[in-house]
């Protein structure tokens, strides 16, 4: 099962390193990984997403805890949440397909950011999966690039993750 | 306040952490330290021949005291000749603190003379890095490094300092924390008391309990906790390779070492136990063997300082998460509150099942053979036999080892010292350097094999230079004995590079460096041969000792099985 783990990290050099190293190490997958300093300049919010076992799951998130610059940490996929995923894509736009790309684009509640005489550059957030939807809609013929950041995410209601 | 460079308040800070030895060998990028280790006495620096063996003798210093260990190497190859050693202590879980020379910050990432990547290098194997970056975090610095290494699960820190760190022309202001706290690290202070309550009542309910004990109660100092509760309870108890001193080995409720190469006592009797308490231990595969098919009808009770140890290999139906000497306290004194025991008609059947598995009460029968020849395993009980089994024990990797933790049962923690996790072939002699430096008076023997010794020889030097009389008990069957034994097993006996071939004489070159070399090859020689070796109490003696070389190391258990799949000879299994 794909899980979504939230990182408080303590914002110094070679911190991100370990976290990386660790599931190399341990043989874990990440499937997409997000940082960025939070409000507070010493700590950065790391975001990953991993796919896996129960147990595997368990154990990735002991053996963060267990590093030194792991403030703290929650999974988020153990409780209701928010997913977001910003994504720019450059989509072939020519004769009628212009129409047809701004109205798929619409329906996404995309924004077209950038326009020249044949392509679009649509941006697009949302979860993961809205943003393959996307992609499958326009059709991946048409798709010239993608870029996406990766999933950050942060639980419903009260809960809040800081030290 | 006082004023200080960085380099030397590297040396004064290790003053004020207690620290009175460190192992190391100076280079380019740390020469302003060794500078200030010149012009002080509070720490003595101990010149090893090799950067290995530095890291290894901190590590037997660590283990013989549960104190951490202090390795001083320069940037590049200096750095880079620790990684076996400080690995070796990462498996094991010993604390220990390698300060590392690098080129000046400048330079980073020039590719430098003698610049690596230490930090990145040891990141696997380390409990926690440091980088400095301003010499006057330097007291700080070390003070994390010292708190890392030797509280929650102990493990090995690197500090990096680039030579600019150091530079004898800046001083500063230095002072020594008193206390450092990271708000990231709170390790355990004590178990659930809920939790230990839970697994006690399971354990005095059972009706065929058992305790199986690691290196968390060596290094965590409960040997006295777990022995305790072991005669309160008065169920059987056994050891791994890592927690041998743990309980008393000459005590009749110790079944032996189990795991790959325990005794057919402890083995079978984990396999048919219905709780098992794990203390301080971790699973490892060499313990449990084939993880479907362990201790089938047990309920796990799994004590241990690390969450991420707990049902990692071995699922936990009662994890407790604390350091073992306060769980085991607490559980000993529910155990007197309350009066809460096992029933002593229930522990009276087992008992007597496990004195039918135990047999004649020898835990590790072996053929003397016709006696033309000297056995291995006669060489360790005659060790024993010879320091009444009062020595500090250290040793290599293979067969010597196995027999060692077979034949000389440890009475005391802190006595056996062994590469248990990694399997690191040439730290038994830097390890008994290290204790030996430590307890000068102390009777310490490094078990090793030809192959083994030949890892680590040049420290022969050291031991002259430091007047370190450890008597080294080579067993010499010509060959990679263990690796020969699994050829002889799984490879028809196609002894690929198994064989020692060329060998030095020993004697002559134990007494090229000042030490003195004996050689025995007749069993009726062995013992008086050792008695006077150990009657040497102010030399190093190097005994080079001729053992059967067909002899294997058994039990071994069957790859993938039970608990009790075994071979028990070359001919027999269960």
């Amino acid at each position: 099962m794909r899980h979504i783990i939230s990182v408080l990290l303590e914002n110094e050099p070679g911190a991100l390193s370990r976290v990386v190293g660790l599931f190399s190490q341990r043989n874990y997958n990440i499937e997409t990984l997000t940082v960025a300093a939070t409000e507070d300049p010493t700590l950065s919010r790391l975001t990953l997403t991993t796919i896996g076992q129960d147990d595997v799951i368990e154990q990735i998130t002991k053996n963060l805890n267990k590093l030194i610059e792991v403030v703290k940490l929650v999974n988020l996929s153990e409780g209701a949440h928010i997913e977001r995923e910003l994504m720019l894509v450059k989509i072939k736009a020519t004769g009628a397909q212009r129409a047809e790309v701004k109205r798929t684009t619409d329906i996404f509640r995309g924004q077209i950011v950038d326009v020249t005489s044949s392509v679009y550059t649509v941006q697009l957030a949302g979860t993961s999966d809205k943003l393959d939807s996307f992609i499958e809609a326009v059709g991946p013929a048409t798709v010239l690039e993608v870029v996406r950041t990766g999933v950050s995410g942060i639980a419903r209601g009260e809960k809040v993750l800081s030290i | 306040m006082e004023l200080l460079s960085g380099a030397e308040m590297v040396v004064r800070s290790l003053r004020d952490e207690g620290v009175k030895f460190i192992y190391g060998y100076p280079g380019g990028a740390l020469l302003h330290v060794y500078d200030a280790i010149f012009r002080q006495d509070d720490v003595t620096h101990v010149l090893v021949r090799h950067e290995q063996a530095a890291a290894h003798m901190a590590d037997g210093y660590a283990r013989a005291t549960g104190k951490p260990g202090v390795v001083l190497v320069t940037s590049g190859p200096g750095a880079t000749n620790t990684i076996t050693g400080i690995a070796t202590a990462y498996m094991d879980s010993i604390p220990m603190v390698v300060i590392s020379g690098q080129v000046a910050s400048h330079m980073v990432g020039t590719d430098a003379f003698q610049e690596t990547d230490m930090v990145g290098i040891s990141r696997p194997i380390v409990k926690h890095s440091f980088i400095v970056k301003d010499p006057r975090d330097i007291p700080e610095i070390v003070k994390k490094a010292f708190y890392l290494a030797q509280t929650g699960r102990p493990g090995p820190v690197v500090i990096d300092i680039p030579k600019d760190m150091t530079n004898p022309a800046e001083k500063f202001e230095y002072s020594y924390p008193k206390k450092v706290k990271l708000r990231s690290y709170n390790p355990a202070v004590r178990g659930h008391s809920g939790q230990i309550r839970k697994a006690l009542d399971l354990l005095v309910e059972a009706r065929r309990p058992i305790i199986y004990s690691g290196g968390g109660v060596i290094m965590g100092g409960a040997a006295r906790q777990l022995t305790d509760l072991g005669k309160e309870l008065g169920v059987p108890v056994t050891n791994t390779l890592m927690g041998l001193g743990g309980f008393p080995g000459t005590d009749r409720q110790f079944l032996g070492m189990l795991g790959m190469h325990g005794s057919y006592t402890a083995n079978v009797a984990m396999h048919h136990a219905d709780v098992v308490m794990c203390v301080g231990a971790r699973f490892d595969d060499r313990v449990i063997n084939g993880a479907a098919k362990f201790c089938p009808n047990a309920k796990i009770i799994h004590i241990d300082i690390d969450p991420a140890s707990i049902s990692k290999t071995i699922k936990a139906d009662i994890p407790i998460v604390g350091p073992v000497d306060s769980v085991l306290t607490e559980m000993l004194a529910m155990t007197r509150d309350h009066k809460l025991k096992p029933k002593a008609d229930v522990l009276a059947a087992w008992w007597k099942q496990i004195d039918e598995w135990r047999g004649d009460g020898k835990l590790f029968p072996y053929d003397m053979g016709d006696g033309s020849i000297i056995k291995p395993q006669t060489v360790i009980e005659t060790l024993w036999d010879v320091t009444k089994g009062d020595a500090y024990i250290t040793s290599d990797v293979g067969q010597h080892q196995m027999f060692a933790s077979q034949y000389y049962p440890f009475v005391k923690p802190n006595r056996w010292i062994n590469s248990g996790g990694l399997g690191t072939m040439g730290f038994g002699l830097p390890a008994a350097m290290g204790i030996q430096l430590h307890h000068p008076d102390a009777t310490v023997a490094c078990v090793t094999g030809e192959g083994s010794i030949q890892m680590n020889i040049q420290e022969l030097s050291t031991c002259l230079q430091y007047d370190l009389p450890v008597k080294i008990i080579t067993m010499n069957n010509q060959a990679l004995g263990m690796v020969r034994q699994w050829q002889d097993m799984q490879y028809s006996s196609r002894y690929s590079h198994s064989y020692m071939q060329s060998l030095p004489d020993f004697i002559k070159l134990a007494e090229s460096y000042g030490h003195i070399g004996m050689r025995v090859e007749k069993p009726e020689d062995l013992k008086s041969a050792m008695e006077e070796a150990f009657s040497h109490t102010k030399r190093l003696v190097f005994m080079d000792i001729r053992v059967d070389n067909t002899e294997h190391v058994y039990p071994m258990q069957i790859a993938g099985g039970s608990m009790r799949d075994m071979w028990l000879s070359k001919t027999e299994r269960t």
